[in-house]
């Protein structure tokens, strides 16, 4: 048996429900399925990141989870960062650091980095680099984005991120 | 890019899982955090008929403290694992090697029993399940059985299990209290595959080492134990010249293959530093004067 189930899940606050053949990814039930075309689709293995939502609390590849296992989740995708006009903090700081240029990656990078400046609050410049690799960006070089995301733990915890490595 | 056509099939009891894997064979294949499985799916390189979705057996998930030994659920997310304190205090190896596994959103999905069953020769966890002697626990509707990390890694992507068994549980013996460990690997970008990585533990008494444990990844068909390199430390003690003896013992060892990303030489040659390396961590992290 393939054939299509209904699926429900919260994103962003809001039940959603659509059908969904078994082996259908998450990311295409977002985006070909409910509309929601802000999560962009790359490599579909895994490595890119363009896909990267939050599921339950933490950030997850949406190319690696099929729609089913969704059935019940809270999703976080980047239509649910702004308030209407007004941008999520860490957008205004992506623009304001020049942290995307083409912006394909960007849903992607704004999930991961929302993920990993929220559970953790003692990151250093260090840590921000290599959390920032899960996600590629073939675009800006990383200045802006690294840039971009320091300012924004500092923001969330109030404090400034430490230069050194604290990794031991 | 997309999985072939496929069911999902959904268990919330190890006993249905069981059930499900008996009746399907080797037309089925257990889903776990899927990190590893579904881009093979995607690439259409694994075509099951049947996933049996282990996700929503809660059972499954689970970190225990025991006198001797920490038991984790086959279904225990990296993620969790590289945040728990009792890991970090009983088993340092294993949450050190946890957060060197790929990257945090992968870690998110990504379970300790998927990767061990998946016996990927680059991956972390059956190197550090070799060094630290982890037991696994097997389940079918034939019974139970416990498999030694030692006899379980058979092949590339090749692991002990029948077609009808699931891993349930995972014994991770305490390190002892005098031990230090490192976790060391090297890749071309941080999150991509290792092209060779090494696990680390020595047990110290009066400064000397009376056990040592090192076991290799992304160096061969499976993760190995670096015995004749353990031997040397064992004998002559962690100090440079030992160390220096334990890499070359550890590169000459291996038997590693070559690919796109390194020559079978240059990943020999990485092995034995990394060896060095992780030798060089313990010893420092132990505080001992060689």
């Amino acid at each position: 048996m393939t054939t299509s189930r209904t699926i429900s899940l919260t994103i962003n606050g809001e039940v959603l429900s659509g059908e969904a053949a078994p082996r259908m990814l998450l990311a295409d039930f977002l985006r070909d399925v409910l509309g929601k075309t802000g999560t962009h689709v790359g490599c579909e293995h895994g490595v890119c990141g363009a896909c990267t939502v939050i599921v339950d609390g933490q950030a997850a590849r949406s190319c690696l989870m099929f729609a089913v296992q969704a059935e019940g989740a809270d999703l976080k995708t980047v239509e649910g960062l702004a308030n209407g006009e007004e941008l999520h903090p860490l957008q205004k700081l992506f623009s304001e650091h020049r942290a995307l240029q083409c912006g394909y990656c960007t849903p992607g990078m704004l999930m991961t980095a929302i993920d990993l400046v929220e559970s953790n609050d003692s990151l250093s410049e260090e840590d921000i680099k290599v959390g920032m690799s899960a996600a590629l960006c073939r675009c800006t070089g990383y200045e802006g984005i690294i840039k971009a995301v320091t300012a924004y733990a500092e923001q969330v915890h109030g404090k400034p991120v430490s230069r050194e490595d604290n990794n031991g | 890019m997309k999985p072939p056509p496929l069911d999902i099939l959904t268990p919330t009891t190890i006993a249905e899982a069981l059930a499900l894997l008996s009746a399907h064979g080797e037309a089925a294949r257990p889903l776990a955090g899927g990190q590893s499985l579904v881009p093979l799916l995607n690439f259409r390189l694994s075509r099951p008929e049947v996933l049996i979705d282990l996700n929503r057996i809660a059972k499954l998930s689970f970190i225990e403290e025991r006198p001797d030994h920490i038991a984790i659920g086959v279904m225990t997310r990296e993620r969790a694992i590289e945040e728990s304190e009792l890991i970090a205090s009983q088993a340092p190896l294993l949450q050190e090697a946890t957060t060197q596994i790929a990257h945090l959103p992968i870690r998110s999905r990504g379970t300790i029993g998927g990767s061990l069953s998946n016996a990927d020769p680059a991956a972390e966890y059956p190197a550090v399940a070799l060094a630290l002697e982890f037991e696994l626990i097997a389940q079918s509707e034939r019974g139970e059985r416990r498999i030694k990390a030692a006899d379980f890694f058979e092949d590339v992507l090749t692991t002990a299990l029948k077609p009808d068994e699931l891993l349930t549980k995972i014994i991770v013996p305490k390190s002892p209290g005098q031990s230090s460990s490192a976790f060391v690997e090297i890749a071309r970008r941080h999150g991509d595959f290792a092209l060779a990585g090494v696990a680390a533990q020595i047990t110290f008494s009066a400064g000397k080492p009376t056990d040592v444990r090192l076991a290799v990844c992304g160096a061969g068909s499976t993760a190995s134990r670096l015995s004749a390199a353990e031997e040397i430390v064992l004998r002559d003690g962690a100090g440079v010249e030992a160390i220096k003896g334990a890499s070359a013992a550890a590169a000459a060892a291996v038997d590693p293959m070559a690919d796109l990303h390194a020559s079978a030489d240059y990943r020999r040659r990485l092995v034995g530093v990394m060896t060095k390396r992780a030798l060089q961590k313990v010893v420092q992290r132990a505080g001992v004067s060689a």
